[in-house]
């Protein structure tokens, strides 16, 4: 599906493809930085004008193995990958052996000749850092200047590259990389076709920054892949942020301390995935019957139990929308790439906080770890709840028409607020009175009533592609790109719910109209989603699942639609 | 609520002569005295757990965070961390401290978060009907151990002073001023206070004449020596039979985990601007 030009370089004079769509696969070690080094590939297509995508795909483990990059860049917004690669930077023999179905007649192979055997543009990589003597980490640097001069990205373009994203040792990054640029000629001219440059996030920063717009005040976890980047990320924007971050002993603690935040009037999050969630759950019902607000980012991978911890799935759905024990209202949300990470962030922090629930961030390690062009939306402004009632006649469970009490924090002069896990009375006190019981779970169950409400009114339901198609793919989640792009390829209708709980019914409904095949696309073994919507009267056609712990590329996406269509 | 007086019109449901009567008073004295000081008792933060002892935040007219079974600690901690002007002060039960949460209470300690725990500590299940607990004696025969335990109590003290406490104390809820007097010193100090509070259980544990016999208050104990803190935290280890030592075995200064972190703190930028710088950077 790349488009591409014959056309004459104007560098070289020779004849050179043009492309607007480009993929390629940088692979190597892991501590040979290939995160990094895709990244830069990244940011060299986005200063030319590009909008990018980066997979990247890791085993768990810190030395050795065999990691990779998908990097493509697109004229139009893009967040999935290719079947394809344009290019392949090779630090290993794995980056050849392991991905022939991605190499084609076009594919420019550029390899540490040291290391790798392939037909292609050899690079000297240890020589260079030899002769340079430079660590062996700079490496991926001297491929990405060979890669740079095959692609005919100019040297000016690299440089500012480099000095914009390689603070450390700079000057000999650029030394190795210009050696590597030397060492190979052009190939295929990727053709510069802008000047604007966005900012590319990983699906879990697009998250924290969603989390820090919101208001975030403190953010406590305990690291698990794949969300501990945000961990990392917001430890280190807090240093000049009014924002505290916390790693204590365990998830329990996590959700905890996250609810004395919050009762303390500090808005707060934590992160984690299946395992740790499952410690959480206790605290989680507690946010649900003391009415506290918090946000838990959920990033799935592959499960049950320890799994398959660096790799994807959209097995967890269920888990969150049934999770804790006891009835209580909630609010899931599942962003589909960093954009909408960005804006459903920061809408599940203000609804948390004025509905008095907790609210979850749905995400997966394909939405977390992934790499994405990013351009902000702002979220819509939802208001905030009445907090106004008499100190001196304070109740924190205080009965009103929406279910919402008006809440106060300590110290709140002349107001005892006083917050309770067991049932309670409108003033916190436990109770076992039948009456009382039953009238605030009423007052729970009217805030659920709320919360429904709004989350009709709050671009919850996404549709794209051929909006009158009367076949329509499902999908949530970080499948949103991929099921985007091979929906309008093939002239289908496209169906995104982002908010998942409280289920948008009404809205649901109206993006289904004249759909008469609904197709759902999911990272799982069951169609969780399928069986959600089944419970509202909406049928499920066909399922197209992957569970091997991978997300579809683009092609084969289109093969497994057209199959179950044809 | 309104505090027209700092004990609630909540019905009390504890035994007669249960020991949590003790340090409700005991409690409320304190924050009456500290009232009478000038202190806001609308900084006065209570977090208890679940059990007997947690029916002390519906019985204690201030607010509270009627937490869950083995939480107590995490919750305070929380709520010390997000404003560092309140008192706060944790309840918890022996069952919350050193069984359900007890990765809570050496992570405190570790830390020195400045909050104060007390634990109402009666050496047995009592909301659940009588089972032994992690100081319950050697051949305790609970619901759940009709033969006797089999297996030793640890020593509390000891643990919370090798995890790095900095307040470290004992008490008895049958010597009411001695109590007052170490929980006004325990809120009173900066950092991690420990009080462990030999309690009464009426029903299932009564213990009153074993301890009267035994009990003595610490003298010529140096409270900064860490030997001699622990020699003396040694002589009676939850099980056999020894005299018992109350009052403060150890304190000392250092610095707090809250201190610490906003200790760290550069100039605060306001987020859109620091947003932006982010955004930017990744450009």
């Amino acid at each position: 599906m790349s488009e591409h030009i014959r056309a004459v370089s104007p560098i070289t004079g020779v004849q050179v493809e043009i492309m607007n769509d480009v993929s390629i696969l940088v692979g190597g070690r892991a501590g040979d930085g290939i995160n990094s080094a895709g990244l830069i590939v990244a940011h060299l297509l986005n200063h030319i004008g590009y909008r990018v995508y980066m997979y990247f795909d890791y085993p768990s483990l810190i030395k050795g193995g065999h990691n990779f990059a998908l990097v493509r860049g697109s004229g139009s917004p893009v967040g999935a990958h290719r079947n394809r690669a344009d290019f392949i930077l090779a630090l290993n023999q794995d980056s050849i052996d392991l991905h022939g179905d991605l190499i084609r007649d076009e594919t420019t192979i550029l390899f540490d000749s040291g290391r790798v055997d392939a037909d292609g543009i050899p690079v000297p990589v240890s020589e260079i850092l030899k002769e340079l003597d430079a660590p062996a980490v700079m490496g991926n640097s001297c491929i990405i200047g060979a890669f740079a001069r095959s692609a005919g990205i100019e040297w000016a373009v690299l440089e500012s590259v480099f000095r914009q994203k390689i603070p450390k040792g700079l000057e000999k990054n650029l030394q190795v990389a210009r050696r590597g640029y030397d060492a190979a000629h052009v190939t295929q001219k990727i053709e510069p076709i802008g000047r604007e440059t966005f900012p590319i996030l990983t699906g879990n920063e697009a998250i924290g920054i969603g989390l820090l717009h919101g208001g975030l005040d403190a953010f406590v976890a305990y690291p698990m892949t794949p969300t501990s980047n945000i961990l990392h990320f917001l430890a280190e924007s807090a240093v000049d942020l009014p924002l505290d971050v916390v790693h204590p002993e365990n998830e329990i603690a996590v959700f905890l301390m996250a609810l004395g935040f919050a009762y303390a009037g500090k808005k707060a999050a934590v992160c984690t995935s299946g395992g740790g969630f499952c410690l959480m759950t206790e605290g989680f019902s507690l946010a649900g019957m003391a009415e506290l607000p918090i946000v838990v980012v959920m990033g799935q991978r592959t499960g049950p139990s320890t799994g398959v911890p660096t790799y994807t799935a959209q097995t967890d759905l269920h888990f969150m929308i049934h999770a804790g024990h006891g009835e209580f209202p909630r609010l899931v949300v599942a962003p589909g790439d960093a954009a909408q990470a960005f804006t459903w962030s920061s809408l599940a922090l203000s609804m948390a906080w004025k509905y008095q629930v907790p609210a979850i961030i749905l995400a997966d390690k394909t939405l977390c770890e992934g790499s994405y062009s990013f351009e902000q939306r702002a979220p819509p402004d939802i208001g905030e709840a009445d907090s106004r009632m008499d100190p001196g006649e304070y109740r924190r469970y205080a009965l009103t028409d929406n279910g919402i009490s008006p809440m106060l924090h300590p110290p709140a002069p002349g107001a005892v607020i006083k917050v309770n896990g067991y049932a309670h009375d409108e003033a916190g006190i436990t109770t076992e009175d039948a009456d009382t019981i039953r009238i605030m779970t009423d007052k729970r169950k009217q805030k659920s009533a709320s919360l429904k409400a709004a989350v009709e009114d709050l671009g919850s339901v996404i549709v794209r592609g051929k909006a009158d198609a009367s076949t329509a793919i499902l999908c949530w989640g970080s499948n949103l790109s991929v099921c985007t792009e091979v929906a309008d390829s093939l002239g289908l209708r496209l169906i995104q719910p982002v908010v998942l709980w409280p289920f948008p019914v009404e809205t649901f409904q109206k993006a289904l109209s004249g759909v008469e095949r609904l197709v759902l696309v999911e990272d799982s073994a069951y169609g969780q989603l399928s069986m959600l919507i089944s419970g509202y009267g909406f049928p499920t056609d066909d399922l197209v699942l992957r569970y091997d712990g991978r997300p579809n590329s683009v092609e084969e996406l289109v093969a497994r639609i057209q199959e179950v269509l044809a | 609520m309104t505090r027209s007086s700092l004990i609630t019109d909540a019905q009390n449901t504890w035994c007669p002569g249960c020991g949590n009567f003790m340090i409700l008073f005991a409690l409320r004295n304190v924050l009456e005295a500290l009232s009478e000081e000038g202190r806001s008792l609308d900084s006065v933060v209570l977090v208890s757990g679940i059990g007997c002892h947690a029916k002390i935040a519906d019985y204690m007219n201030i607010n509270s965070f009627y937490s869950i079974h083995g939480r107590t600690i995490p919750v305070a901690t929380g709520i010390q961390l997000a404003n560092p002007d309140l008192t706060v002060i944790a309840c918890a039960g022996d069952g919350d401290a050193y069984a359900e949460g007890l990765d809570h209470l050496v992570f405190a300690a570790k830390r020195n978060v400045d909050i104060t725990l007390l634990v109402h500590n009666n050496r047995v299940y009592g909301l659940t009907t009588g089972q032994y607990t992690p100081t319950s004696p050697l051949g305790f025969r609970g619901r759940s151990t009709p033969g006797g335990t089999i297996e030793e109590p640890f020593n509390p003290l000891e643990l919370v002073l090798a995890s790095g406490g900095t307040f470290i104390a004992r008490e008895s809820s049958l010597q009411m001023d001695s109590l007052q007097e170490t929980i006004m010193e325990a809120i009173r100090h900066r950092g991690f206070s420990y009080v462990d509070i030999l309690q009464i259980c009426a029903t299932y544990f009564n213990m009153t004449s074993y301890y009267r016999e035994r009990m003595y208050r610490l003298k010529d104990h140096d409270e900064s020596d860490f030997d001699q803190a622990c020699d003396r935290m040694r002589e009676w280890d939850y099980n056999g039979d020894a005299p018992i030592g109350l009052g403060i075995f150890y304190r000392r200064e250092k610095d707090t985990f809250g201190g610490r972190l906003s200790g760290r703190k550069t100039v605060a930028v306001d987020r859109e601007s620091a947003i932006r710088k982010i955004l930017d950077e990744r450009r």
